[in-house]
């Protein structure tokens, strides 16, 4: 089983939000160093903005200005809550009900997901069956699924996008819980098994003192990654299904040829990824240190 | 002697690329009720091989163990098991680990009992005030105390011991082995032990194994250690018999271990 590619999205996750300050070694530059962490930041953001002050100016007209674009964004981020119409949303309630939707396809993908990676580090059987299914469904884009899952849901009718857009999410972010959880199944270590080999544990207790506490880390680094995924899909699956949210509303501009917002959406996914993401990573060490 | 437990012609065979290789070959060995028994040898002889098969976690090819009049058949918690590295639970606290296995054992007895129990093995080896840390949170010494005190808590028929002190400072490992000693004179459980050390072997039991160089390792020799219990470190030692039971079992360990015994020769 290739499981090489959990750990990379691990390291390249790791990599992109813990830069590393850069070491001055001149004595003179103490007191720039005491701040690097508040000002290189600054100068990156700076360095991107005038780049795209720099491309909307040159090469690409249509693209708006960050000073037009702060201007048609202000609406959304100074009444994050307002309600002026289906698709005209304060940002944070875009963002609310895009979460809502990610948490249920998200349940849905920890649910099935992480039965499925008990039975596939349970089971050698089981992983000669499934393993070749997986790793050919695993690359599988969201843009792909979402057609099938409307296709299944046509009977639903008016919940039809929603399930659709669940049913995409849940298949494509089940992946990294299914496969650690497998791969921590198989790393349980023998002298464990053996405390409940001795003691005669039922399955039942086998699975829930042992088995499952045994596993918990690996299933929560498995839970982390999900998690990234699912809301990678959230954009995509509401694109495609016209639903209310920030992908949504970001699909909805471009159609009307509102480019303004697009940045804002941009920025609000990636900072509510990156949330997520700090959030998950305090989960997983708490049980890392068990 | 009255049998209590019995290896016959205990035999292990590990399928390897040139053939099977067979690591332990017709050992034979009876244990005497109440009594305790160490298995000496060179490393890789097969000594946990032969333990673990009593334990029931190692399959057993050939030849078979009877305890207590029915042979054995997979792993129980009628044999309590000592390991070298503890293998207690780390998401347990030490009372936790412990009172799982009494929780299987004595499923018939009243909440408060079961707890008694717990609480009474865990202070016996002075872990009163660790019950509720974790095995992180304890020394190497304070772990291993508790794997014995929940080998002993379930009562079991048998003990075994599979080099239980070998990772711990010599220290420590004197005070365990009172320890140990002092459970066992009070409970009589048989035990069978594995050890690298000569001093323990002698300290503890009433019988010291030798055990042939593999593969096809059987039982050497045997060495009855008469020293009148209960037992102190120094009168054992300063006991007139001490030194030439020391003798026999490192020159039979140096000179005898590496020769193959003829058939029927060994106890
Ligand atoms: N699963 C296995 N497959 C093949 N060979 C094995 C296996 N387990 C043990 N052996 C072999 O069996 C022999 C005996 O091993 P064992 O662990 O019983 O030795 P030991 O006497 O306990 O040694 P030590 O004193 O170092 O603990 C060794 O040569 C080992 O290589
Ligand atoms: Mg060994």
């Amino acid at each position: 089983m290739r499981d090489s590619t959990v750990p990379t999205a691990i390291s390249a996750s790791a990599v992109a939000v813990t830069p590393t300050p850069a070491k001055l070694p001149s004595s003179n530059r103490v007191a720039f160093a005491k701040f690097d962490w508040l000002l290189l930041p600054l100068v990156g953001i700076a360095a991107v903005v005038g780049l795209w002050f720099a491309l909307s100016a040159t090469l690409s007209k249509d693209l708006p200005n960050p000073i037009k674009t702060w201007e048609a964004s202000k609406p959304y981020i100074l009444e994050p809550l307002a309600k002026r119409g289906e698709l005209d949303q304060g940002i944070l309630r875009f963002t609310w009900l895009s979460l809502i939707l990610v948490a249920k396809g998200y349940l849905m993908a920890l649910v099935v997901g992480t039965p499925l990676g008990f039975v596939l580090g349970l089971s050698k059987t089981m992983t000669k069956a499934l393993d070749p299914i997986i790793q050919v469904l695993r690359p599988v884009s969201p843009l792909a699924w979402l057609p099938l899952g409307m296709v299944l849901f046509l009977g639903a009718g008016r919940q039809a996008s929603e399930l659709a857009a669940l049913f995409t999410i849940a298949i494509c972010a089940m992946w990294p819980t299914v496969l650690t959880t497998a791969v921590g199944v198989r790393a349980i270590p023998q002298d464990y098994l053996n405390v409940a080999k001795v003691l005669k544990l039922s399955r039942w207790n086998t699975l829930t003192k042992v088995m499952i506490p045994a596993t918990l880390p690996y299933m929560f680094t498995g839970f982390r990654l999900s998690l990234g995924i699912a809301w990678l899909v959230i954009v995509a699956a509401e694109m495609l299904t016209g639903r209310p949210g920030v992908g949504g509303f970001l699909w909805q501009q471009y159609n009307a040829l509102v480019y303004e917002q697009i940045i804002l959406c941009i920025l609000t996914i990636g900072v509510v990824g990156f949330i997520l993401d700090r959030l998950m990573s305090v989960v997983e060490r708490r049980f890392k240190t068990i | 002697m009255k049998a209590y437990c019995e290896l016959f012609n205990l035999t292990k065979t590990y399928p390897s690329p040139n053939g099977p290789a067979v690591i332990v070959k017709d050992f034979n060995l009876r244990l005497a009720e109440g009594e305790f028994v160490t298995l000496i040898g060179h490393s890789g002889c097969g000594k946990s091989t032969v333990l673990s098969m009593v334990a029931g976690l190692n399959s057993i090819t050939d030849g078979g163990i009877i305890l207590a009049g029915r042979e054995l058949a997979g792993p129980g918690p009628d044999r309590g098991m000592v390991f070298q590295s503890p293998s207690l639970l780390p998401w347990m606290t030490a009372y936790e680990n412990v009172m799982i296995g009494i929780n299987q054992v004595f499923f018939t007895a009243s909440k408060q009992e079961r707890h008694q129990i717990a609480e009474y093995y865990l202070s016996v080896v002075g872990l009163a005030d660790a019950m509720e840390k974790r095995p992180l949170e304890l020394s190497q010494g304070m772990r291993q105390w508790v794997g014995i005190a929940r080998a002993f808590a379930l009562k079991p028929k048998m003990l075994l011991l599979d080099e239980p002190f070998g990772m711990l400072d010599s220290l420590t490992r004197y005070e365990l082995q009172g320890v140990l000693l002092e459970l066992w004179r009070k409970n009589r459980i048989t035990a069978l032990m594995v050890t690298h050390d000569v001093d323990e072997a002698l300290y503890l039991s009433d019988r010291v194994v030798c055990m042939t160089d593999g593969p096809e390792a059987e039982v050497g020799d045997i060495i009855h250690v008469n020293f009148p219990r209960p037992r102190n470190r120094k009168e054992v030692m300063e006991h007139p018999d001490y030194y030439p039971l020391r003798e026999r079992l490192i020159e039979f360990l140096e000179v005898h271990a590496h020769r193959r015994r003829p058939k029927h020769a060994a106890a």
